[in-house]
Order: structure tokens, then sequence, then C-alpha cells
């Protein structure tokens, strides 16, 4: 066989079998997905979302579970995004090349990597100890807080840097601080790429249990109606259904998952399709 | 010389209020400060594990618990070593990684080097898709699906393995994996593939002989951080693995893991009490681990965006 013949059959073989790889592995994705759309779309109609459980949370639906969850997205996105974006002005706009900021980069890095067990861990003792908060929503998004911070530094500080140099110049030519700048030009020029990143980091946190295993949660609460209270929350409520229930409940506790897993993944189809409007929009 | 028009002087025109002006350098301080908050939380982070361990690392010592066997925390004489936890987390990590790192790297290669553009567009949304999948939903589907699968195919006693935990593990190492080295075979320079087809090499000789070795420290790096994911992941391997006592010789035994006995145990602990210690000493452990794979990974990526700026 000659070795040109040998390279077409070599190149042949290796198409098809990474092919099939990322078939693989891009199906399993879509096959995951399906199977908790089809386990859970039974369980999930309107009793479901706004009923309290019954008989031992084998009946009825899972209102609070809902309102608790909201609760700790809502009040992390308060602590969160503030920080989050006013870090990455910093980042993008202020920071000078120094040895101080690539240790700031190495941080939010290293953040991004800590293991979200940690950050329960970390939040146990910060806030529900000592500061004082108890076992609340506050000290749940807080932590929740903590973990998602990195992720909306980083989406803040990358669409500041996607706005060109033109933009800031024609406003500092024009007499504007440089402060003024930032808020009025180069911040709602940014804005899609910053509300993006920031809900896709929200939608990570909406998912977490860890963190809020022992700063947030409780087995079984009311619906929650200030922010010191104990709540449950979805992801701890699919934990705790799924490993430690009554007969009955292995099957409502799809439905609690399809409820999770549609929200993050209309969140993140909603994010998709923004960007790419964005991107054929908005041409520099 | 009448008709010039008369100019009102330029402040008074932006119609600034003057209190704006002043909020300026309180603004300006207040994002000096948030962008110092990356390193702040981190130090407290440190800072509040290593408190909550000092009363363990005092009584029983840091180098006991690391290398100890047993982990006996409620007993009358209680032991508190590391080493089921670990040698757990090693298999689960293992596992994980054998099946996500071939499946990761080669669908990267695919999307980066061989896919069109329509399909490279839908597999990476496929891929957020997947990375956005809450950990304890998998956790679930693995009860529903692998635990009594596992028990059967092996014939073991319990599904309940380091093995089934690390499967799921590897679903959520994959999207890591799979969009970091992407990325870093996405930057290699166009011009390195053009040379090498010039030179008559097929794609695949190309992807092999040129992109990969020159996106290697990228794949390295992606490696890492999925590693890294797969240490750290609470939930499915609270979920999955079987949280037994004792080190487990093969990955088709229960195993405990240092974020499973955190998760689960932390919960029913005196507070302030040796046991309580002993969890944060196990936090400790994995943060520390877990920042020194960031921070390689960090240092490879660094080298790899240097290497490549043009």
């Amino acid at each position: 066989m000659s070795r040109v013949v040998r390279a077409r059959a070599a190149e042949k073989i290796a198409q098809l079998a990474l092919g099939l790889c990322a078939v693989v592995a891009l199906g399993s994705a879509l096959a995951l997905i399906g199977y908790i759309f089809y386990r859970g779309a039974g369980y999930v109609n309107w009793e479901f979302l706004t009923q309290p459980p019954r008989k031992a949370m084998t009946e009825g639906g899972i209102y609070p579970v809902i309102v608790g969850s909201v609760y700790l997205v809502v009040y992390t996105a308060l602590f969160a995004v503030p920080l989050g974006v006013m870090a990455g002005i910093f980042l993008a706009e202020y920071a000078p090349r120094t040895r101080f900021t690539r240790m700031i980069r190495l941080s939010i890095a290293n953040m991004a990597g800590v293991p979200s067990i940690v950050y329960g861990l970390f939040g146990f003792a910060l806030f529900v100890i000592q500061i004082g908060l108890g076992r609340s929503i506050l000290a749940g998004s807080l932590t929740l807080a903590c973990l998602t911070l990195p992720v909306i530094i980083t989406a803040t500080e990358e669409a500041l840097r996607q706005i060109p140099k033109d933009l800031r110049h024609a406003s500092l030519a024009l007499g504007a601080t440089r402060l003024r700048t930032i808020s009025r030009i180069v911040l709602p020029a940014a804005a899609p790429g910053i509300i993006t990143g920031s809900i896709l980091g929200l939608s990570r946190a909406a998912g977490e249990t860890a963190p809020i295993l022992f700063t947030a949660v409780a087995f079984f609460a009311p619906v929650a109606t200030s922010v010191s209270d104990e709540t449950m929350a979805l992801p701890y409520h699919i934990f705790i259904m799924a490993t430690q229930s009554t007969k009955d409940a292995p099957n409502m506790v799809w439905g609690s998952a399809l409820v999770l897993v549609a929200t993050v993944s209309l969140l993140n189809v909603f994010v998709a399709f923004w960007r790419s409007r964005q991107r054929r929009k908005v041409r520099w | 010389m009448t008709d010039t028009p008369r100019h009102t002087p330029a402040r008074q025109r932006t119609g600034r209020p003057a209190i704006s002006r002043a909020a300026e350098p309180v603004v300006k301080l207040l994002i000096r400060l948030a962008g110092w908050s990356a390193i702040a939380i981190l130090a407290a982070i440190a800072v509040y594990l290593f408190l909550g361990g000092s009363r363990a690392i005092d009584e029983v010592g840091l180098f006991r618990m690391i290398t100890g066997e047993f982990w006996y925390p409620t007993s009358k004489e209680p032991q508190f070593g590391f080493l089921p936890s670990e040698v757990g987390s090693l298999w689960v990590t293992l596992v994980g990684l054998s099946l996500s790192v071939p499946l990761g790297v080669a669908t990267a290669v695919y999307i980066s080097e061989f896919a069109g553009k329509r399909f490279k567009e839908v597999a990476k949304s496929v891929v957020e898709f997947m990375a956005a999948i809450p950990s304890v939903v998998l956790g679930l589907i693995g009860i529903a699906l692998l635990v009594q699968n596992v028990r059967v195919w092996f014939g073991l006693d319990t599904g309940l393995t380091a093995f089934t935990a690390g499967i799921m593990v590897g679903v959520l190492a994959l999207p890591t994996i799979v969009s970091i080295s992407e990325d870093a075979m996405h930057a290699v320079p166009h011009e390195l593939r053009l040379g090498s087809a010039a030179l008559g090499n097929t794609r695949w000789q190309t992807t092999y002989k040129v992109v990969i070795p020159a996106a290697s420290s990228g794949i390295f790096a992606a490696v890492i951080l999925g590693m890294g994911r797969a240490i750290g992941e609470t939930m499915v391997v609270l979920m999955l693995s079987g949280n037994a006592g004792v080190i487990p010789l093969s990955p088709f035994e229960p195993a405990r893991t240092l974020p499973g006995t955190i998760a689960n145990e932390l919960g029913e602990v005196v507070r302030g009490g040796l046991h309580y210690s002993a969890l944060f000493v196990m936090g400790l452990v994995l943060f520390v681990v877990t920042f020194l794979i960031n921070l390689a990974a960090d240092v490879v990526l660094e080298r790899q965006r240097r290497r490549w700026r043009r």
C-alpha cells in the first residue's frame, strides 16, 4: 500500500472515529435532558407549580420550594451583580498592568475552581455563625453570591473589552470624564454582554446544592416570607427526595427536576438567542 | 461684532450637578475596592477554613489526619484519618477522567478541525447546555439509570460505588474539557495548518502532527481543570458513591469522598467539636488541592496565550 493510500485511509478512519466521539458526547447531553423531560413531564401541571406539598410531600405541589429558589436567586443577584460589574469595570478600564492586577485575575480564575462544598463550609462559618445570620435565605444567597461572582466579573470584563477604543476616545474628546464615559457610553454598549453573562452565572447558582446545604435550606419549611427564614429550594428538594424519601416521592421528584432543568435551559436558550441576535445587529 | 452668538460657559451647559462631580472619587474608590474583592474572598475562605479546623490541627495533627487510615469520628476513641475519603476521591476522579478525557478531547478535535460551520455552532451550544445541567439532577439520573445496572453488569452487592459516581462525574467534567481544549486548538494560527497542508499532509496528519502539539499545553490545562471539577464535585458523589467507611481497594467498592464526607456529616455534628473541626480541615485540604490545580492550569494557559499572541 502506498503512503498516499494509507494516509487517505487514515484520514477517513480518523474523521469517522472523531465524529463518532463527538456524536456520543453531544448526544448523551441531549439524551440526559430528554430523559428528564420524559420522566418529569407527567407531573408538571398548574397544581404542581402553585400548591404546597401534601401528605409528607407525596402529593400536591412544590410551590414553597419554587418560592425559596426564587428568593435565593434574586438575592444572589442583588449581592453579586453590582459587585461583579464594578470589579469587571475595574479590570477592564482602570487596572494598571502590574503584578497586583495579575494576582487579582489569578484569584478570580481560582475562585471559579473552588469546589462548591468549600463555599458551603465558608458560608456556614462566616455568614451563619460569625455574622450570626443563622440558616437563612440571606446567608444562603450571600454564599451563592461568592460562587457566582467570578462568572459575572469575567463576563463584564469581556463585554467591556469588546467595546472599541474609538467610542471611548470620542467621548473623552468631547470633554467627558473617564467615569462619565464609562457610565454613559461604554456600559450601555456592553450591557447585553453583561446581562447575558450574569443570567448564565445566576442560572448555575439556581442549580447549586452544596453551598446552600448548611446555610439556607430545610427539609420542610413553609413559604418563605422574609430573608431571615429557612427555606426549601429546588436542588436540595431534589436531593432529599431522591435519597431519603418514601416510596411515592421518587416519581414526583422528576417533576421538580424538570422544573429546575427547564428553567435553566430556557435561560440558556434565551441567552444564546440574544447573543446571536446581538452579534448580527451590532458591527463595530 | 454685535451678532456674535453668546455662549454659556461649558461647565454650565453640560447641566451637570455639582453633586455628581463630588461623587466621582467615591465611585472610583468603590470600583477599586470591588476589583480587590476576589482576593479578599479567596483569602477569607482560607482563613475561615483554617480557623474552623484549628482545633483538630492542634489536637490530632494535620499530617496524622491526612495519612490516617481510619475515619471513626463518633466512636469512643475517635479517629480522624482522611485516607478512606482521599482514596475514594481518587477512584472517582480516575474513573471520571478516563471516561471524559478521551471522549472530550476527541470531540474537541472534531469540532475544531473537522466539523463544518453549522455543526460547530450547534455543538458549542450543546456543550454549554450540558454544563448547565445541575449536578444534583445528574445524581438523580444516576440513581435511576446507573445504580441498578452497575450492580447487575459487574455482579456486585451494591450499585453505589466509586465507579457509578465516576461515570456521572465524567459527564460533569466533559463540557469543561471539550470547551477549553477546543479553545486551545482554535487559538493555533491558521497559517500553521495551511503550511502543513501545502507540504502534502492530510487533515488528520495536520491535526496530530501540527495542531495537537501546538495546542498541547492548552489541552493539558483542560484536563487538569476537568480534574479539579471532578475532585470538588459534591452532589453526584454524595448520591452515588455509597459513602462507605473503609478504604476502597477498587473502584467497584462503595467509597466515601472528601466533598461527600463534608456534605454528609457537617449537618449532624456538634458545633466547635473535634469532628466538626476535622471536617473543616478536610475542606482545607480540598481547597488547597483545587487551588494548586487551578494555579497550574492558569500558568499553563498563560504560557499558551503568550505563545500565540501576534
